[in-house]
């Protein structure tokens, strides 16, 4: 047994969601600039305030470069070659609603994603989007009887235009950074999310993403509101086809949280990573941000990042109330050339506010993982607590791990607590296992997949057999 | 009696330098040997060589298990022909449950012998069993493999696995280091009650005091990579008296 | 160009004039240097590595910058008593940016070893000067740069193979000037192979005037060589300090290096250290006492090129009033370091709501057979520890001092010379009850 040439057969493994389906999809012609946001903005029908939102953000990101700061290397992007929109449902004259090509619901049912609600997972409702276009929202009417929003974008700027006036760019500004700029320009649809003051959200909602069409950009846009008292679990999955060019997604995720409501994020992220030679992939530019406005509010993100060629995100709690919670549970896992740099910030504004931060880089392959994470404490954050854990587990001699911790404290009455360290798999633990019969590639799957116990364990049920799974799948070939 | 293993001019050097200069050794169905001798001597070189550890490299000789060659079969297939190892130093697997990992152990076995996997119900429910076999508090089934153990929790860890494949030869070595008299006594009451009339040990151990719970029937003296003395079990009780200087003085 | 242009303009204006004292070998790097800050100027804001520091406003100050090698002292002995009691020492002197020949001691250095100026020390060895000097410092940052370009003396420190100094060599730099004083300093450690040293440089400040000092120094440890390096602060609020320490590290070299930050205005230090040789092991502790608007800024890399090296850092801070402070320490592990074993501590104590901290503790690798962890704290005592020690009697102010001394004494702790231990001690315990205005030992800073 070498168990230098078992970690160095990393990959090998068929992305399993890189199928592409053959659905007619509209797509508006390559290229950006004031006329194409028009375009967008007319064929959603959207109002004015809207259009000037996203030509005011368009405006600010031409004066923009993208960041260069984080541990990537990032190939030139020609933002002119995208098409920044893409419509997979057909205008059908008659009738005025657009109808679903069956194609379409296949495609969604082969990623496991059933659109027909009798054949739901137990307790999840679903919006799916695929492109840049929301296909379907399940179990709308019984949420509506309790009050609860859900339903794609798109249709909430029609039919909740002061909601959504309301709350759009209050947590993430247009000018916050290059890709926020260009998502605020050009998002398409995404997951529109109201609970009401005192509503626990009896299902996880949870929206699933799907890339089709070649060359074209996603830019979802989530925006969920959290009203005082109330409390929602809300999941996200995403996947793509195979494609030798690399397919880019900016994405911004809003989330408002107020007095004593609790929001639960989640997300398997599983786009094309690229294949063995890093020919491809999408590359995930997304900024994610919640804002802790009421006291006691607590916001929880949890993330498994299995997917993409290049990934930069780093969802953040501005931890605005008193008494506010911010977590964040993370796994990050890089194989072949992929390349991660992400984390979390967590602000301390109000008083007695704590954080947690769990991050598990797991790096094989000839891959780059880093964490990085700020921790402020502003001068009013009395009471301020932060723990966080960062650590990597390398697999293989070729690849790398980063920590970059960033601890800013303005405040003589905060504790912060930063721990991390950098791991292997031992050859002992690899042997003590294969003398109790386990093969090797199990045996990887089973430490790594103990290794990333404690952040699993904060997935809903379905979601952590999925994610556990896919670790296996991903580091699949990287043992053989 | 049938040889279960048979071991002819074993040679094995690590690291480039040779340990095991000519062991010959046969383990009938049933039998416990006992195989002691001064540190240094290749004890736990003879045991990891027999369950395929990659460190190791056998330069010369061969071993025969249960007809087959050894040698040619990786450690997980060793270990589903029967082959246990009660580790010298167990290791720990952060994150990793007992229960997890005798799942994917028990199954892996099954699987090579052709049998559907365990069903959880009747799994914990061997779980349940071989845990009062060896006194394994419940409570250590659900933390991480070793991780926070204390040396005789480890032990008994190691003893409970024994009980949960059922081994057809099992080695323990140096089962008795670090362990105090009453964690000695319930490992080897553990040991004692797996024992079947089929099945066959190699208890390798620097001190007569486990060999006191676990009656060896043929006993060895390692010595400098060779086996320099076989007798029976009052050998044990010769070199308690005696030491090992006499031994090194003969060789 | 907008930073730094009044001193691309003297140096241009004085070429001549800095060249002339100087060794062939400080030239000709001088040239090199210059056209790397002419390009680059001061550091900006923004940079990452200066985030926190506007140090081109540090220079606008209009210093006097001693060209023209005027400043002469020669009572240096008599005036300057500031030692560590019971700590013999074979001593050596820095005024401002000079090197002062100690004269006859009553101890010798050991045959074969040189403590020299660098220009004395270039013209005899010209050809050890060519093969160390900017060797690590060249490819340093614009501050680096601008020392470089100025420089026109400091100090080596030579070591044969084999020797080995019993004594502890004490180097004391003096800032002595009536006018707002530039100097820049420069220090070059040679260590050959198996040669072992104790080093203690402390850093004293007789001035009110403000004052700025660049220091750059270079350490080479051959296989083998063994150096603790002790660098003690006791400048004034007034004063600057921007430090830069290169080493380098053969294999199984072993360099122990303690730093400690007590009442200077503005400091920056950096430290580099490169582990180019298997088996060298490098321990690198701090301790920072920060308070009114003191800034401190410690920045260190630990390059791990190689395998089987050992890196332990530890850095401890303590901030009072609205004093502010960096920590950003990078571990940095390279393909082939595998069984590297390292680990950086970084704890921070905050005494106020006005002080703040910075920190930043990085790992960077890229072998997958090591182990690394870092860890890095920000808080205050511990209440309950505090009632406790006030239960049995012991004043709030009195606990809160011995728990600060404790906290601090962890560092202390690891100083290997017990005189130096024992006077640190006094120092800093001195420091937090705000006794240490001034060096109390110093004969000149009672003047």
């Amino acid at each position: 047994m070498k168990k230098d040439n078992i970690l160095k057969k990393l990959a090998n493994k068929a992305y399993e969601f890189g199928f592409v389906s053959k659905i007619k999809t509209e797509i508006i012609e390559q290229g950006l600039n004031e006329d194409i946001i028009r375009l967008i903005s007319k064929k959603k029908n959207e109002p004015e305030w809207l259009l000037e939102f996203r030509l005011e953000s368009y405006r600010y990101w031409q004066t923009l470069e993208m960041p260069e700061w984080a541990h990537l290397s990032i190939p030139p992007i020609d933002y002119q070659a995208i098409s920044y929109y893409a419509d997979p449902l057909k205008k059908n004259k008659e009738n005025k609603n657009k109808e679903i090509d069956p194609e379409l619901m296949k495609t969604f049912e082969k990623l496991g994603i059933p659109l027909e609600e009798r054949l739901a997972l137990s307790g999840t409702a679903v919006d799916a989007v695929m492109d840049s276009v929301s296909v379907k929202t399940t179990f709308k009417e019984e949420l509506r009887e309790k009050g609860i929003i859900f339903c794609s974008m798109s249709e909430a700027v029609q039919e909740y235009p002061d909601l959504v006036r309301k709350h759009l760019g209050s947590v993430v500004n247009y000018r916050d950074n290059f890709f926020a700029a260009l998502n605020s320009a050009v998002f398409s649809d995404g997951s529109f999310v109201y609970i009401p003051k005192g509503v626990r959200c009896p299902m996880e909602l949870s929206t699933y993403f799907r890339i089709n069409a070649a060359n074209t950009g996603q830019f979802e846009r989530t925006l969920i509101v959290a009203d005082d008292d109330s409390y929602v679990s809300y999941l996200e999955g995403c996947t793509a086809p195979m494609r030798d060019e690399n397919q880019l997604h900016a994405a911004i995720v809003e989330i408002v949280v107020n007095d004593n409501a609790e929001v639960k994020y989640s997300t398997v992220q599983n786009w094309y990573p690229g294949d063995a030679e890093g020919k491809g992939g999408v590359y995930n530019f997304v900024t994610k941000r919640g804002d802790c406005r009421g006291r006691g509010s607590k916001l929880s993100w949890t993330q498994v990042e299995t997917g993409s060629a290049i990934t930069w995100k780093y969802p953040s709690c501005i931890l605005r109330g008193d008494n506010s919670q911010g977590e964040f549970y993370s796994v990050a896992l890089t194989n072949n050339y992929q390349q991660a740099d992400t984390g979390t910030k967590m602000i301390h504004l109000g008083k007695n506010t704590r954080s947690t931060i769990i991050s598990k880089g797991i790096s094989a392959g000839k891959s780059q993982n880093s964490y990085r994470g700020l921790v402020r404490v502003s001068k009013n954050a009395d009471g301020a607590r932060n723990y966080s854990q960062c650590d990597s587990l390398l697999l293989g001699s070729e690849c790398g791990a980063h920590t970059f911790p960033y601890m800013d404290i303005h405040n003589n009455s905060a504790v912060i607590e930063h721990e991390a360290t950098t791991s292997k798999i031992s050859e002992e633990q690899l042997f003590y296992c294969n003398q109790r019969g386990i093969g090797t590639e199990e045996a990887i799957g089973l430490i790594v997949n103990g290794y990333a116990k404690e952040v699993l364990n904060k997935l809903p049920m379905e979601f952590a057999i999925e994610a556990q799974k896919l670790l296996s799948v991903s580091l699949e070939g990287a043992v053989g | 009696m049938e040889n279960l293993l048979e071991i002819k001019n074993l040679h094995a050097t690590i690291d480039g330098k040779e340990i095991l200069k000519g062991i010959n050794l046969t383990v009938k169905a049933g039998e416990v040997h006992a195989i002691m001798g001064p540190n240094g001597s290749g004890k736990s070189t003879l045991s990891n060589v027999l369950v395929g550890h990659p460190a190791y490299t056998v330069t010369e000789g061969e071993i025969i298990y249960k007809g087959k060659n050894l040698l040619e079969l990786a450690p997980e297939d060793r270990s589903h022909e029967g082959l246990f190892l009660s580790f010298q130093y167990p290791v720990e697997i952060p994150g990793v449950s007992i229960t997890n990992f005798m799942r994917a152990a028990v199954n892996a076995k099954r699987q090579y012998q052709g049998q559907e996997p365990m069903n959880a119900t009747e799994f914990l429910k061997m779980m349940r069993e071989k845990r009062a076999m060896v006194n394994l508090d419940s409570k250590l089934a659900n933390r991480s493999v070793n991780e926070g153990f204390s040396g005789g929790e480890k032990k008994r860890n190691e003893i409970f696995q024994m009980a949960m494949l059922e081994p057809t030869l099992s080695i323990l070595d140096e089962t008795d280091s670090g362990l105090d008299i009453d964690a000695l006594r319930i490992v080897a009451e553990g040991v004692n009650k797996l024992k079947r009339d089929d099945t066959s040990s190699i208890v390798i151990t620097h001190y007569q005091r486990l060999l006191d719970y676990i009656k060896p029937d043929i006993v060895h003296i390692l010595y400098n990579g060779r086996i320099v003395k076989t007798a029976g079990p009052e050998l044990v009780m010769e070199l308690e008296e005696r030491g090992y200087d006499w031994i090194k003085n003969e060789n | 160009m907008a930073c730094g242009e009044e001193y691309i303009d003297l140096f241009e204006k004085n070429r001549e004039l800095i060249d002339e004292p100087c060794t062939p070998c400080l030239n000709r790097e001088r040239e090199k240097a210059f056209a790397l800050f002419k390009k680059k100027g001061f550091p900006g804001k923004k940079e990452e590595n200066w985030l926190h520091a506007d140090v081109a406003k540090k220079f606008a100050t209009d210093y006097g910058i001693d060209l023209g090698r005027k400043t002469r002292i020669s009572s240096v002995k008599s005036g300057f008593t500031c030692d560590v009691p019971n700590l013999k020492t074979y001593r050596g002197y820095v005024v401002n940016d000079s090197f002062v020949n100690p004269g006859k001691q009553n101890r010798e250095l050991p045959e074969g070893v040189i403590l020299d100026s660098l220009n004395s020390f270039g013209e005899q060895h010209p050809e050890i000067i060519e093969k160390h000097y900017n060797r690590l410092a060249g490819k340093g940052d614009s501050i680096v740069q601008f020392n470089t370009t100025f420089v026109q003396d400091g100090i080596v420190l030579y070591i044969p193979k084999n020797t080995v100094i019993e004594e502890t060599i004490q180097i004391v730099a003096l800032l002595q000037t009536n006018i707002e004083l530039l100097a820049n300093r420069r220090m070059l450690i040679i260590m050959e192979d198996n040669s072992q040293a104790s080093l203690l440089l402390c850093d004293h400040s007789a001035t009110e005037k403000s004052s700025l000092s660049t220091e750059v120094v270079e350490v080479f440890l051959g296989c083998g060589a063994s150096l603790d390096l002790y660098e003690l602060e006791e400048t004034a609020e007034s004063n600057t300090r921007l430090s830069n320490l290169y080493v380098s590290q053969e294999a199984g070299s072993r360099f122990n290096h303690c730093n400690i930050t007590l009442t200077n205005g503005f400091t920056r230090n950096y430290i580099e250290v490169s582990l180019e040789g298997e088996g060298a092991e490098t321990n690198i502790n701090g301790l920072a006492i920060g308070d009114k608007s003191q800034h401190i800024d410690n920045r260190t890399l630990i390059d791990h090129k190689v395998g089987h090296c050992t890196s332990n850092e530890l850095y401890k801070y303590v901030l009072d009033d609205e004093s502010t402070a960096v920590f950003a320490g990078k571990m940095l592990i390279r393909t082939n370091a595998q069984q590297t074993v390292s680990q950086q501590t970084n704890r921070n104590l905050c005494l106020t709501s006005c002080a703040r901290m910075y920190a930043q503790p990085q790992l960077e690798i890229y072998a997958d057979d090591v182990k690394c962890s870092h860890g890095s704290t920000v808080g205050q005592l511990d209440e309950n520890t505090l009632f406790y020690m006030q239960q049995r009697g012991i004043p709030a102010d009195e606990a809160r001092h011995l728990l600060m001394y404790a906290f601090a004494g962890e560092v202390i702790e690891n100083i290997k010379l017990e005189p130096l231990k024992e006077r640190l001690h006094i120092l800093v315990e001195k420091r937090f009850r705000g006794e240490l205005n001034h060096c109390k030992a110093c004969n000149l800073c009672k003047q």
